[in-house]
């Protein structure tokens, strides 16, 4: 396992559920996300991924556990907490009848941001959106929304960001590009991020740390490459399908 | 609360309206309508000559009153609409915008679309039927008010449910209003009503305004107790319902049914 003690947790979660109408979704989850880090969180369709996102940026409420973030609970401190975090989905469109900037300018005020036009312009120039701005967000092709989601997710300056599958629409080249400027953001802005996606080969490419989630519970985490070995697989992808399907050191698939 | 929170949710929906035309045609087009129905429907009552009774000044008064009322609800209820319509909600609600300042952005677009509304029904007044509201002076704003407040309080009511049912409950926020119409004494009088019915009326704040403006017209004093009457009714109102729109909130977020509301 790398060696974390030296790091910051920027996201604490102990033994974290949540049931709906008595089933449960998450069954006591407890992980840690460091600072500067990208973490993946991974698990098949339905494994609580979603629902322990969402807990953690308070859109649902967790039966029992805590939930800190930069040290604080989001329950009591959510504004403060929201204020230094971001969040990006392609399954989330900003509204299509607005313009990209009218859409931007929205969130920067949402967001509290002091100088709308210089922020806006600077980070479109980041994601090179300028020629973009004054067109109707519906307008936009997918490579160009979810450059504009991200720089949606920057427009607050975070210093934690989630991102849910965010070039899972994307075709191979967008989607490397997606990649090349998250690992820019990671490192020029100093963005701890926690990462979800179904692409193994991106997450083992992207992600410093992975975490596995199955039936709401935590199933294993470390480097890809210390699961890779533990595991006695290939790559990624297998390690993915021997937790999904309960496979052993080295058991075929 | 953030000035700058609320102030970004209001542009939001200015944005939006600058450019669509039916949306200024759903606060424009229905009020002129109505008004010019019933303007007209005046005109002829009052060519039947019934003394001691001036069709245009009350009905016309009642029907830019209703109007208020009615755009000041529906103002509410399509504010949050459009973010359940454009699947928004998550975005606003990952921010670090709180309830209390959603809410605050809907009420003030409401008081926007009703000072749009108050100023064109009034110009139309004028112009065709020479019913001059502000002539009334400052007495009828009280009233006004009391109907910007009620008809709010109403569309959050309305939003309570849908955030509750899903979008399959969207109709109410085009249709709820009418429910209360035959009950607080818009065109008529509250002793019209049966004496069962007159005590019921009198549970909305509106059937105190409908008497109160009628009453500024009529005789062109202001009649304290029904403002009073209003603004107290007015105020177990937003405050039950405030109340059982973050119950229904919280709810929403213990049900995972925040983002599924489409």
């Amino acid at each position: 396992m790398q060696n974390l003690q030296h790091k910051n947790p920027v996201i604490e979660i102990k033994d974290l559920k949540k049931d709906f109408n008595k089933i449960p979704a998450v069954k006591g989850v407890s992980f840690s996300v460091y600072e500067g880090e990208i973490c993946g969180l991974l698990g098949p369709n339905g494994a609580g991924k979603t629902t322990t996102i969402q807990m953690i940026l308070d859109l649902i409420t967790p039966t029992s556990g805590e939930i800190k973030i930069f040290g604080k609970e989001i329950k009591h401190h959510r504004e403060e907490i929201l204020g230094v975090m971001n969040f990006s989905s392609p399954y989330v469109s900003l509204p299509g009848n607005l313009t990209a900037w009218e859409n931007l300018a929205t969130f920067a005020r949402l967001y509290g941001v002091r100088d709308v036009r210089a922020t806006i312009e600077s980070l479109a120039d980041f994601f090179d959106i300028r020629s973009l701005l004054h067109k109707m967000t519906g307008s936009l092709s997918t490579g160009q929304l979810t450059r504009l989601n991200l720089t949606k997710a920057l427009l607050n300056n975070p210093r934690l960001l989630l991102l849910d599958e965010p070039t899972s629409s994307l075709d191979p080249d967008i989607a490397d590009r997606t990649r090349k400027m998250l690992l820019k953001i990671r490192d020029e802005k100093k963005v701890t991020m926690l990462y979800t996606s179904h692409n193994m080969e991106e997450v083992e490419e992207i992600c410093d740390r992975v975490i596995f989630i199955q039936h709401g519970q935590l199933k294993d985490q470390g480097t890809p490459t210390e699961l890779i070995e533990k595991y006695g697989r290939k790559d990624l992808n297998d390690v993915f399908l021997a937790i999904a399907r309960g496979h052993n050191k080295g058991e075929e698939i | 609360m953030k000035l700058s929170r609320i102030n970004g949710l209001i542009m939001r929906h200015l944005y939006l309206y600058k450019r669509s035309v039916p949306r200024l045609m759903d606060i424009f087009y229905w009020p002129i309508m109505e008004l010019l129905l019933w303007g007209f429907i005046s005109a002829f009552i009052d060519k039947l000559g019934m003394p001691g009774f001036n069709a245009v000044t009350v009905l016309l008064g009642a029907v830019i009153f209703w109007d208020l009322l009615a755009q000041s609800q529906r103002a509410v209820s399509v504010s949050f609409l459009e973010e359940v319509w454009e699947k928004n909600f998550l975005n606003i609600f990952v921010t670090p915008l709180r309830v209390s300042e959603f809410i605050a952005s809907t009420f003030i677009l409401a008081a926007i679309r009703i000072v749009l509304v108050t100023i064109v029904m009034a110009f139309i007044a004028f112009f065709f039927y020479k019913f001059n509201l502000f002539v009334f002076g400052f007495t009828l704003i009280p009233f006004m008010f009391n109907l910007l407040m009620f008809g709010s309080v109403l569309g959050l009511f309305t939003t309570a449910i849908i955030l509750r049912y899903g979008t399959s409950a969207q109709v109410l926020a085009f249709g709820f209003i009418m429910l209360i119409q035959p009950f607080t004494a818009v065109f008529y009088p509250v002793s019209v009503l049966p004496p069962l019915l007159q005590k019921f009326s009198y549970l909305f704040p509106s059937t105190y305004v409908f008497e109160g403006m009628r009453e500024v017209i009529s005789t062109g004093t202001f009649s304290y107790p029904l403002f009073w009457g209003a603004a107290a009714t007015n105020f177990v109102y937003a405050f039950v319902i405030t109340w059982f729109f973050y119950r229904m909130f919280a709810y929403v977020k213990r049900e995972g049914k925040l983002l599924r509301l489409d």
